[in-house]
C-alpha cells in the first residue's frame, strides 16, 4: 500500500529541510520527498492543500496512553512515566507495556523506566535490563532524586548502557509540601509555595554531577527563569545537559490559580510573568530542547477539590500543537524550533529511528493546517478526562492527518 | 443609618452611592478582598446597632426568626463557632452546629458531596470553617443559600477582620490614616490577610512587623510596609494587632525557641514604649501570654481592646447574618 501526499509545505527538522513539495510512502516506510518527485505505481495521492507535513510529533512526557487522543494530537509517539498503577521498575512491566503497545494501529508507546527502586531515590533501577526490554530512559518521574550520592552512583552506571537519565528539578525539602509558585498569587490565596530556587537548585547540583561523571542528563519540566538561566550556564560549560517543559508553562502565569482553579493545578506550579517569558525565550534560543505534554488525565472526582488537596495535572495530547505554535504565531518562535522540539530532538535523546522524514524511516507523520483557528473546548476532548486550564480558549493550529507506520490514525472530519 | 457623623476625613463618602446601587452586592461572605469600602462600611454601621442590643437584657429580636443557620466546623473553634452560634440566636434563627469529629468528611465524602447532602436541608445560611484555603468558596458553588467564611486555611477569616476594624472604629473614631501595625506569624495567618485588605481598603496605613521566616513571599505588594525590627514597626502606631503564634511552628525551622521569640518578636510594655501614648492593643485569641504578648500589656485596660474585640465578633456576625438573609426576608438592601 502506497501512498502520495502533494501539495504540502514539508518540514524535516532532522535535515533542516522546509520546502513545498510531496512525500511518498511506501510499506510503511518513508520512500522519499521532494519538489519534483513522481507518485509511485498504484500510490492513492493525497492534496495537502498546503498545509505542513511533518514527522509525527514525540510527546516525551505522558502519564497515560490514551491513543484515541494521542493521533488526534498529532502524536505519533508516547512515551509513558513510570508513575502507572503498576509501577514501571522492572523489564517485566516495560515488556508488557512494549507489547501491549505493538498490537493494534495506535501510536507508538516506548515506557520510561523508573531510575530508582520503587521510586525511592535509594537503590538504582535495573536500567540495563529494561533498556533491553525496550525502555528509552529512566526517571523518577514528579520525584527528584535528591540523595547526591545516588546520583552521582546513578549517572555514572546510566554511561555504560548510554541511557539516558531524566531528572524532575525540583528540591524536595525546599518545595515542601508547596502547591504553588511561591510569590504574590500564593501569598493572597495563602496556599504554601514553592520558590523558584528550588528548581535552579536541583539543575545546578546534578548539571555538577553530570560533569563529574561525564553522562548526559536531562531535566523534565523547566517551568522558571532561574531555572532556565541555570540550564543555559550548564550547556555554556559544557556539560551534556538537555531540559524540556510544556506548553502550559509557555501560556499560563500564576494567575490562572485565581479563584482556586484547581484546573491550572500542575507540578512545578505555573509561576510568574516573567518566567513565562523567559521559557519561551529559551525555547526560541534552544535552551529548551524538547516540548512535552505532561498528558496527565484526572477525573473531576480528584480535582474539584480544595486546591491544596486536589490532584495536579492536564491533559495535554490534544492541545500540545496548537499550544506550541502560539508563540510562533506570535512572532516569538520559528516553525522549525518549535517542531524540531516536537520531532527530531526527543528521537536522537531517546535513540529513536523516527522523528525523521529520512528515506526508509517509518511513515509516521502528522500533517496540520498552521494557521486554522479553532477554540479547545473540554468537552470535545477525546482523553480519558476532561481537566484542561483552556476550556474555550481560542487557538491557532489544527491537526489535518496522523499516520504511524503508513496507517491512517486520525483524519480530521472538517 | 450611620451612628458616626460625616466629618470630612469620612471614608468612604456617605454622599456617594456604591456603584453596583446595592450596598452589598454579594450573594455570600468568603473574603474581604473582594469587598468595597462602600459594603464593608456597611456592615460595620450595621453591626454598631447590634452593639446596642447585646447590652440590653433582652438580647434577642425575630429578625431572622423561622431561618436556619448550620455551622460546619472542620477545624477546632470554641469561640468562633459560639460567636456565630450566639449571633445567630440573637437573630432569632435556628442554629444546628456540626464540629469536625461528627461529619462524614472522617469518612471519605468529599466536600461537594457534603456541601450537595447540607444543601438537601435547605439551610438559609451556612457558615463554615475549613484547613484549606480556597475551601469555602469551592463548597459555597454548590451552595443555595448565603455562605459565610468563618476561616478557611491560610486565605481568610472575614467576620474577624470585620470585628477587628468595628472595634478600631469605636475606639478610634476611624479607620482611615490610622497606622495599625500587624505583628506576628503572617505567614500562616488567615487573621492577617483578611485584615490587610480590610484596612487597606478603609484607608489605613498598614505596617507587618515579624521574623522573616514568617512573612510570605512579595507580601510587600499587598500594599503594606514591611518590618522585621519590632521598635521600627511600632514607631507611632495607633493600634497594635498581635497574632496567635501556632506552638507548632517551632518544629518547621520556623523559629529556634518560643524563648527568643518573645525576646525579640513579643508585645512588652518596653517595646510598646515606641508605639503612640494612647496605641490599642489587640489579639484575635486565644492568647499565648508569655510567647506573643506579655501579661501586663494584655490586661492593660486602659490600652488593650482584647475583650471588646470578642463582644464585637457578636455583633459583627450578626450583622453579617442580618445582610445576608435580607433579601430573603424580603429587605432591600438600601
Amino acid at each position: 500500500m502506497s501512498m502520495f501526499f502533494t501539495n504540502a509545505r514539508i518540514i524535516n527538522p532532522a535535515s533542516d529541510y522546509d520546502k513545498k513539495g510531496s512525500l511518498a510512502i511506501v510499506d510503511g516506510k518513508i520512500a522519499l520527498y521532494g519538489d519534483d518527485i513522481k507518485a509511485p505505481k498504484d500510490a492513492e495521492t493525497i492534496d495537502c492543500g498546503g498545509k505542513i507535513l511533518c514527522p509525527g510529533l514525540i510527546d516525551m512526557r505522558a502519564h497515560a496512553v490514551d491513543s484515541i487522543a494521542a493521533a488526534a494530537g498529532g502524536i505519533t509517539t508516547v512515551v509513558l512515566q513510570p508513575d502507572q498503577n503498576t509501577m514501571i521498575d522492572t523489564d517485566a512491566v516495560v515488556e508488557r507495556i512494549r507489547r501491549r503497545a505493538e498490537d493494534g494501529s495506535s501510536s507508538r508507546v516506548y515506557p520510561m523506566g523508573t531510575a530508582t527502586q520503587r521510586m525511592e531515590g535509594q537503590q538504582i533501577a535495573e536500567i540495563g535490563q529494561m533498556q533491553q526490554s525496550g525502555a528509552v530512559a529512566f526517571t523518577d518521574c514528579r520525584k527528584a532524586v535528591s540523595n547526591a550520592q545516588v546520583m552521582r552512583r546513578l549517572l555514572e552506571y546510566a554511561t555504560y548502557f548510554n541511557a539516558l537519565v531524566v531528572q524532575y528539578p525540583e528540591e524536595p525539602c525546599l518545595a515542601g509540601e508547596g502547591v504553588a509558585h511561591e510569590g504574590e498569587t500564593a501569598t493572597r490565596l495563602g496556599l504554601i509555595g514553592i520558590p523558584a530556587a528550588a528548581e535552579a537548585i536541583q539543575i545546578e547540583r546534578d548539571a555538577r554531577l553530570a560533569e563529574l561523571t561525564g553522562s548526559r542528563i536531562h531535566f523534565s519540566m523547566i517551568s522558571s527563569k532561574e531555572g532556565v538561566d541555570a540550564v543555559r550556564a550548564a550547556k555554556k560549560r559544557g556539560a551534556k545537559v538537555t531540559c524540556s517543559t510544556a506548553p502550559h508553562y509557555l501560556m499560563l502565569n500564576d494567575n490562572a490559580l485565581e479563584g482556586y482553579r484547581t484546573f491550572a493545578k500542575v507540578m512545578p506550579p505555573l509561576r510568574e510573568e516573567s518566567d513565562r517569558l523567559a521559557l519561551v525565550d529559551g525555547v526560541a534560543d534552544g535552551t529548551i530542547d524538547t516540548l512535552v505534554s505532561d498528558h496527565d488525565p484526572k477525573s473531576e472526582d480528584v480535582k474539584r477539590l480544595p486546591f491544596g488537596q486536589a490532584a495536579h495535572g492536564i491533559v495535554g495530547f490534544e492541545t500540545l500543537l496548537a499550544l506550541a505554535l502560539a508563540p510562533v504565531h506570535a512572532g516569538k518562535v520559528e516553525m522549525m524550533t518549535v517542531l524540531e522540539a516536537l520531532t527530531s530532538t526527543p528521537a536522537s535523546l531517546l535513540g529513536l529511528d523516527t522523528g525523521t522524514l529520512a528515506e526508509g524511516s517509518p511513515a509516521d507523520i502528522v500533517i496540520f493546517d498552521p494557521d486554522k483557528p479553532w477554540r479547545i473546548g473540554a468537552d470535545a476532548l477525546r482523553s480519558s478526562a476532561k481537566n484542561t486550564p483552556f476550556d474555550s480558549l481560542p487557538v491557532q493550529g489544527q491537526v489535518w492527518r496522523t499516520i504511524v507506520g503508513g496507517d491512517l490514525l486520525f483524519k480530521e472530519d472538517a | 443609618m450611620s451612628t458616626h457623623s460625616t466629618s470630612p476625613v469620612s471614608y468612604p463618602r456617605a454622599d456617594v452611592d456604591p456603584p453596583s446601587g446595592s450596598l452589598f452586592p454579594h450573594k455570600h461572605l468568603l473574603g474581604i478582598w473582594n469587598l468595597d469600602p462602600t459594603a464593608i462600611k456597611f456592615l460595620l454601621d450595621t453591626a454598631e446597632k447590634y452593639v446596642d442590643q447585646n447590652r440590653q437584657a433582652k438580647k434577642t429580636t425575630p429578625t431572622c426568626a423561622g431561618l436556619t443557620q448550620i455551622n460546619l466546623f472542620f477545624e477546632n473553634s470554641t469561640r468562633t463557632l459560639m460567636s456565630f452560634e450566639i449571633a445567630g440566636k440573637r437573630l432569632g434563627m435556628d442554629t444546628i452546629s456540626m464540629a469536625t469529629g461528627s461529619s462524614s468528611i472522617k469518612k471519605g465524602e468529599t466536600l461537594l458531596d457534603t456541601a450537595a447532602t447540607l444543601n438537601a436541608m435547605h439551610p438559609d445560611v451556612l457558615v463554615m470553617r475549613h484547613a484549606d484555603s480556597g475551601a469555602v468558596k469551592l463548597l459555597s458553588e454548590k451552595m443555595d443559600c448565603a455562605v459565610i467564611n468563618a476561616g478557611d486555611g491560610r486565605s481568610e477569616h472575614p467576620t474577624q477582620a470585620l470585628l477587628d476594624a468595628l472595634t478600631i472604629r469605636r475606639r478610634k473614631g476611624k479607620i482611615h490614616g490610622q497606622t495599625i501595625v500587624i505583628s506576628g506569624d503572617i505567614a500562616h495567618s488567615r487573621v492577617a490577610r483578611s485584615n490587610i485588605y480590610l484596612l487597606n481598603a478603609m484607608g489605613a496605613r498598614v505596617r507587618l512587623v515579624a521574623p522573616p521566616t514568617l512573612l510570605p513571599k512579595d507580601v510587600d505588594r499587598l500594599g503594606v510596609e514591611v518590618f522585621h525590627r519590632m521598635d521600627e514597626g511600632l514607631k507611632g502606631a495607633d493600634v497594635v494587632m498581635m497574632l496567635r503564634l501556632q506552638q507548632e511552628r517551632m518544629t518547621g525551622a520556623f523559629l529556634p525557641s518560643l524563648r527568643e521569640y518573645y525576646r525579640f518578636w513579643g508585645l512588652t510594655r518596653e517595646k510598646l514604649a515606641a508605639a503612640k501614648e494612647d496605641v490599642l492593643v489587640m489579639h484575635p485569641g486565644p492568647m499565648n501570654r508569655g510567647v506573643e504578648i506579655a501579661s501586663d500589656v494584655a490586661d492593660d485596660i486602659d490600652r488593650s481592646a482584647i475583650e471588646e474585640q470578642v463582644e464585637m465578633g457578636v455583633a459583627v456576625r450578626m450583622a453579617c447574618l442580618d445582610i445576608l438573609t435580607r433579601e430573603l426576608r424580603g429587605e432591600a438592601l438600601k
